[in-house]
């Protein structure tokens, strides 16, 4: 017997990848927060048991393929219509669990309409929102959550909020609408906020189990290591120090009462 | 049989999707169509079948609900007019990339741009030859009665769900406000959530213990395998050219001028036949009921017949009449004529346009 035999036995056993992510690479680059958000969001279906009654929507951008590695029923939306997409699905399956998962862009910009809409109508679904404040699928463009200065491949020289206007708090207006039960802000990047993230995307799919009045929205607010152009270990850092000051951390309605 | 009842185009389409069995109808008002949701509104089809009705904020939301509960196996339908249909454009090619069931009404109106809101043909090459992006075909429903709008809703999810492609039917803003006398087939139960399951094994409703996991997209990145879907689509279409072509041949037995006409158009030459034959012209109709798939070898075997020019006549500038001279090309003389931008044509004007191009011409 091998030492990586002796090892590996069930009762050794600490921690386990969740059934519900495929076994497919992640088309992710490394240091990215997708893979870290796609496995919470996993973790809690699988503990929550909801695996044969849920039904995932993935968007377009750097998610598109969201698919290929949660293990579930799943449908692709056009870009910004994932809320619709999925307010389709839950209207005719009020029974079943409809989830979205969608970056700024498509969430924020292209589809800011079908956003406001699904959480104002109050749309008994989880959107799940991933803000890395740029377009990282197609190289880098400045996304609706670019910070003010913040440089992109349309903003080589920062983002100068008198042309481009200012970045756009959509967690903030939208947990102003009455539709929306459960507000959070999270971020996946250190072992304490992963673990406050899956607490919070646990709650919306509670919520939505139980049937609460209203839509529960997660913004995950996550590094881009690769559009920003740094290291993954320094991108983090520079989250810390740029963007949790414009997007603060933690819950902005639960159980449908504002508590900042 | 079923229930007689006076009603418009536009509310008999939305009392026949009732009847049909549909799950669900997203849409957004617009004239003239904004009946289809008043009434399903008023009827409250939630209490009578279960049927979800839903206004959504814009047509591109209400296409993409549509888009997520067809993929989910629902039997789902929409309608809108010109503008709002060209704002759906994204969603159907969508839909038809996924190979997902639905029926969605345009009832036309005058373009381009905002146009008018008096009726119109002009969208027929959107509706024939793509609309959205990609190589796509749906099959295309013409009424050309109030009866014809609850026929074809009924018709459309069938041929909708046997070939998992999107169905338009195309009326326009005179098939849709008139009021005629329609006879209402018998309702069909919706089908229960596990005949869905049972009978949809490729919709999302969530993934079974033991069966593989469904995905609905319209993706993917390999171009090879993109290529074989199409190939897959396009036979899927050459099918339904062989076996779904419906059309109407009225006064046709002996005509020698024959006007080529769907919707509304076709009420109007049939008018103008009435008056060519009273003047001693042997006119007949080709009524197109599906634009596609088109009937060009039908349009082909009655040219061998003996007919020496055929008459598009549609309110647009010149659409359908297209199809037609690829369908008779060197057979016989055809021409085009039609009011448009929101005009309807009257019997005299189109008989007039038979004599002066065609006969005369």
């Amino acid at each position: 017997m091998s030492m990586f035999e002796e090892i590996v036995k069930p009762e050794n056993l600490v921690y386990e990848k969740t059934r519900l992510m495929t076994d497919k690479a992640l088309s992710y680059c490394p240091g990215c927060g997708h893979g870290t958000a796609h496995r919470l969001i996993m973790e809690v279906i699988e503990e929550l048991g909801m695996e044969e009654s849920t039904i995932g929507v993935a968007p377009v951008g750097c998610s598109v393929l969201a698919y290929e590695f949660m293990n579930i029923d799943m449908t692709q939306a056009a870009h910004g219509r994932a809320p619709a997409v999925a307010t389709g699905i839950k209207r005719v399956w009020p029974n079943k669990i409809v989830f979205t998962y969608q970056g700024d862009g498509d969430l924020a910009a292209i589809g800011t309409a079908e956003t406001i809409h699904a959480c104002n109508r109050g749309e008994k679904i989880v959107i799940i929102f991933i803000n890395n404040g740029i377009y990282g699928m197609t190289g880098g463009q400045m996304a609706p959550t670019t910070l003010p200065g913040m440089k992109s491949s349309t903003s080589p020289y920062g983002r100068d909020v008198e042309m481009m206007g200012n970045p756009l708090k959509i967690t903030e207006l939208i947990a102003q609408l009455p539709g929306t039960y459960f507000v959070t802000r999270q971020a996946v990047h250190t072992p304490a906020a992963v673990r406050k993230a899956k607490k919070a995307i646990r709650k919306a799919f509670e919520n939505q189990r139980d049937n609460k009045p209203g839509l529960s929205f997660v913004e995950v607010v996550s590094n881009c290591n690769s559009g920003w152009k740094m290291t993954p270990n320094d991108s983090n850092k520079w989250m810390e120090d740029n963007m949790f000051p414009y997007y603060p951390m933690g819950d902005i309605k639960v159980d449908g009462q504002l508590v900042k | 049989m079923g229930e007689l009842k006076l009603m418009k185009g536009n509310e008999a389409l939305a009392e026949a999707a009732i009847r049909a069995g549909a799950d669900a109808y997203f849409g957004y008002p617009i004239t003239p169509q904004s009946e289809v949701i008043e009434y399903l509104m008023a009827e409250k089809p939630h209490e009578r079948t279960g049927m979800v009705v839903l206004q959504a904020e814009s047509e591109v939301a209400a296409i993409n609900m549509v888009y997520g509960a067809a993929g989910a196996g629902k039997k789902v339908i929409t309608s809108s007019s010109s503008p709002g249909i060209s704002l759906k454009q994204e969603g159907i090619s969508y839909i038809a990339g996924a190979e997902l069931p639905c029926v969605y009404a345009n009832v036309v109106r005058g373009g381009p741009g905002l146009g008018t809101i008096q009726p119109s043909q002009a969208d027929y090459f959107q509706s024939t030859k793509g609309g959205g992006h990609g190589d796509y075909k749906q099959i295309v429903l013409a009424p050309a009665s109030v009866q014809e709008m609850a026929d074809f809703v009924k018709d459309g999810f069938e041929l909708a769900f046997k070939y998992r492609m999107p169905v338009l039917i195309l009326s326009d803003g005179v098939i849709g406000q008139m009021m005629e006398k329609v006879d209402l087939f018998d309702p069909i139960p919706r089908l229960t959530d596990e005949e869905i399951v049972a009978k949809y094994p490729w919709a999302t409703t969530g993934k079974k213990n033991g069966t593989e996991r469904r995905i609905i997209t319209s993706l993917d990145l390999d171009s090879l395998k993109m290529e074989e879907h199409n190939k897959h689509l396009q036979a899927k279409y050459r099918e339904v050219e062989a076996n779904e072509v419906r059309y109407e041949l009225i006064n046709c037995e002996d005509a020698e001028y024959v006007f080529v006409a769907y919707g509304s158009s076709a009420r109007i030459a049939q008018k103008a036949t009435e008056l060519a034959r009273k003047k001693g012209i042997k006119a007949g109709i080709f009524r197109l009921i599906t634009l596609f798939p088109f009937p060009t070898k039908q349009m082909q075997d009655l040219c061998k017949k003996g007919v020496k020019g055929f008459l598009a006549v549609e309110m647009s500038a010149g659409q359908m009449v297209e199809d037609v001279r690829l369908s008779v090309s060197g057979c016989a003389k055809v021409e085009h004529f039609g009011r448009f931008g929101g005009i309807v044509h009257t019997p005299e004007e189109v008989l007039r346009a038979m004599e002066q191009k065609i006969i005369g011409g």
